[in-house]
């Protein structure tokens, strides 16, 4: 059953067509690839998909249900968590208060409780640091907990991206080029941790430019071009169709790596 | 936790050793001036709480207007005792900037300023329109305060007393407001500020949080209105107009916004630095407008800045960053 479908999903800029009807649609437990040339709509789809652009046209399905329009944390709620193409963290933070404000949906006392330090907040703010502790731990981060996040190297800053995603407790992660800027080692080790979250039973939707990358972990890719979709299969078989080549000119290449 | 009880001491002492003995040791006026000079403290902590969502809320001002109208209102033609209309213009102000605070909640930068700038400057005109029962430009008399009915053992019309009286809703006050920064809800503020779209993601409703902010903020704008309008026992709609909030933003660059203290810093110095350069009164404005020039060119993160510039590490010097504290 597919967990995530778009249904003719477009979005338009004044009379620029980013995205036309796109159809997508996302099996549970699947690692998908979005590629594509720059300024084809990737980024375009994820926010729309997270409710951070209303489309203009089409409907995004979340378990069958239509959750178009809906506004970002509402759709975090249901399960939706996404990383963002910058490194998006809160910089001044702490790697360990980063974690902890992203845990931000298990908060069940009231504001009043928090004012107040009630004991009840205060045995939940223990809770949610040693779920933060674990989660650090798992993305391989937790000796730097104490660090600005700010100021870490770039390859923790995606480790402490996908650690502040997966504080929502998500059923799918929306990757915005995950291993952007990253050398080879990095490349790898990251993609081994995306590839550990289907263990958990987390869907991966990620868009990548690095191919490579894309090619070793995706069980499906879809590829859009101009806002259309141009192919959709196997990493092999999105590789060898004319229409991706004509796209990635002169990357073809790297498809066979 | 070790900052923490830092902060605690360096407030005490600073209570304890300075704040008190003060009224005795100064002359005549500079009570008064001490007085302003902790509501406008009230003023400028107050106005951080919703810096820390990342707006600048041009209608601060007039909030705590509102909480100065308010209270002339109350213990004026209802005759309400200071305990109560004291909290009850406070919340007057506060559901005031709730109210603004709804179609402001999704306006950011450029936008943010406008519009809360135009809804303060239409609480003003409200003031001077209708002078049943605001009193047009004239404003309203405020009479000294009645803490209990009936009994007056102490004249809080004199200013030693009303210096003790704004002393303690300060503290009060400042408690509050320490409190609120450093718990969950303080943090999600700069989280907002941070970076709004990270939090939206995380399930932040930032509006809702932003509104909270803007609604507590006016709250204690209008408790500062209340000291405000008791001591000067007239209040006109001209004394809550632009130059005012003009102040308060030099007051908070100059001091710097990410830290509790920046602010209480800010109006600490600059109004005594006003105070020291009082026979040139003319000249303060212009040398309020090079203090921020400068500040904004040599000191961009505004005095509370300065331990970290001087290599000071953050965190060695009682610098309060977000806390998870005292467990």
């Amino acid at each position: 059953m597919s967990i995530l479908e778009l249904a003719g999903l477009g979005k338009n800029f004044g009379q620029n067509v980013a995205v036309n009807e796109i159809d997508i649609s996302i099996d549970e437990g699947e690692i998908r690839g979005l590629i594509g040339p720059n300024g084809s709509g990737k980024t375009t789809i994820f926010n729309m998909i997270t409710g951070f652009l209303k489309p203009s046209r089409g409907r995004v399905l979340w378990q069958g249900k239509d959750i178009t329009g809906l506004l970002p944390h509402a759709i975090a709620k249901l399960g939706l968590a996404r990383t963002f193409q910058l490194t998006t963290l809160f910089r001044d933070m702490t790697v360990l208060e980063n974690v902890i404000m992203a845990h931000h949906l298990h908060i069940r006392t009231t504001l009043w409780q928090q004012f107040l330090k009630s004991t009840e907040s205060r045995q939940e703010e223990e809770e949610v640091q040693g779920m933060s502790l674990v989660l650090l731990e798992r993305m391989g981060i937790a000796d730097r907990k104490d660090e600005i996040a700010g100021e870490l190297p770039h390859g923790y800053q995606v480790a402490l991206r996908i650690a502040n995603a997966l504080a929502t407790n998500p059923k799918i992660i929306l990757l915005d080029e995950p291993v952007g800027g990253m050398n080879p080692v990095e490349t790898d080790e990251t993609m081994e941790r995306i590839k550990s979250l289907r263990n958990q039973g987390i869907t991966v939707f990620l868009v990548e430019h690095d191919m490579r990358a894309v090619m070793s972990t995706c069980d499906k890719i879809t590829c859009i071009n101009f806002g259309n979709k141009i192919a959709e299969g196997s990493p092999q078989m999105v590789c060898s169709q004319p229409d991706v080549i004509e796209a990635y000119l002169g990357e073809e290449v790297s498809c066979s790596l | 936790m070790a900052r923490n009880s830092t902060n605690k001491l360096v407030g005490f002492i600073i209570l304890t050793a300075v704040m008190i003995p003060l009224p005795f040791v100064v002359s005549g006026y500079k009570v008064d001036f001490l007085t302003m000079l902790m509501v406008n403290v009230i003023l400028a902590v107050s106005f951080r709480v919703i810096t820390t969502t990342g707006g600048w809320s041009l209608a601060h001002v007039p909030m705590m207007g509102a909480g100065s109208y308010a209270t002339a209102l109350m213990s004026g033609n209802l005759g309400i005792p200071f305990w109560f209309s004291m909290p009850l213009a406070g919340l007057v102000a506060g559901l005031i900037g709730f109210g603004i605070s709804y179609p402001l909640r999704r306006t950011e930068g450029f936008a943010f300023f406008v519009a809360s700038f135009a809804a303060g400057e239409a609480l003003r005109l409200c003031w001077i329109r209708f002078k049943v029962p605001f009193g047009g430009h004239q404003g309203l008399v405020v009479p000294p305060p009645k803490l209990i009915p009936g009994v007056q053992w102490l004249d809080f019309s004199e200013a030693i007393p009303y210096y003790f009286l704004t002393l303690l809703v300060t503290v009060f006050c400042l408690m509050i407001m320490y409190r609120l920064d450093g718990c969950r809800i303080g943090s999600t503020f700069k989280a907002i500020q941070s970076e709004e779209n990270l939090a939206k993601s995380m399930g932040i409703n930032t509006a809702r949080y932003k509104m909270l902010a803007l609604a507590i903020g006016s709250f204690f704008a209008g408790i500062a209105g209340v000291l405000l309008a008791h001591r000067l026992w007239a209040i006109e709609p001209a004394q809550f107009g632009f130059s005012t909030t003009l102040y308060l933003l030099v007051w908070v660059v100059f001091g710097g916004t990410s830290t509790f203290y920046g602010p209480i810093v800010g109006v600490v110095v600059l109004s005594i630095i006003g105070e020291l350069l009082r026979p040139l009164a003319d000249w303060v404005p212009m040398v309020y407008g090079i203090i921020i020039i400068m500040t904004l060119i040599f000191l961009p993160g505004g005095l509370e800045s300065l331990p970290s510039r001087m290599g000071i590490p953050k965190g060695r010097f009682w610098k309060i960053r977000i806390t998870y504290e005292n467990r």
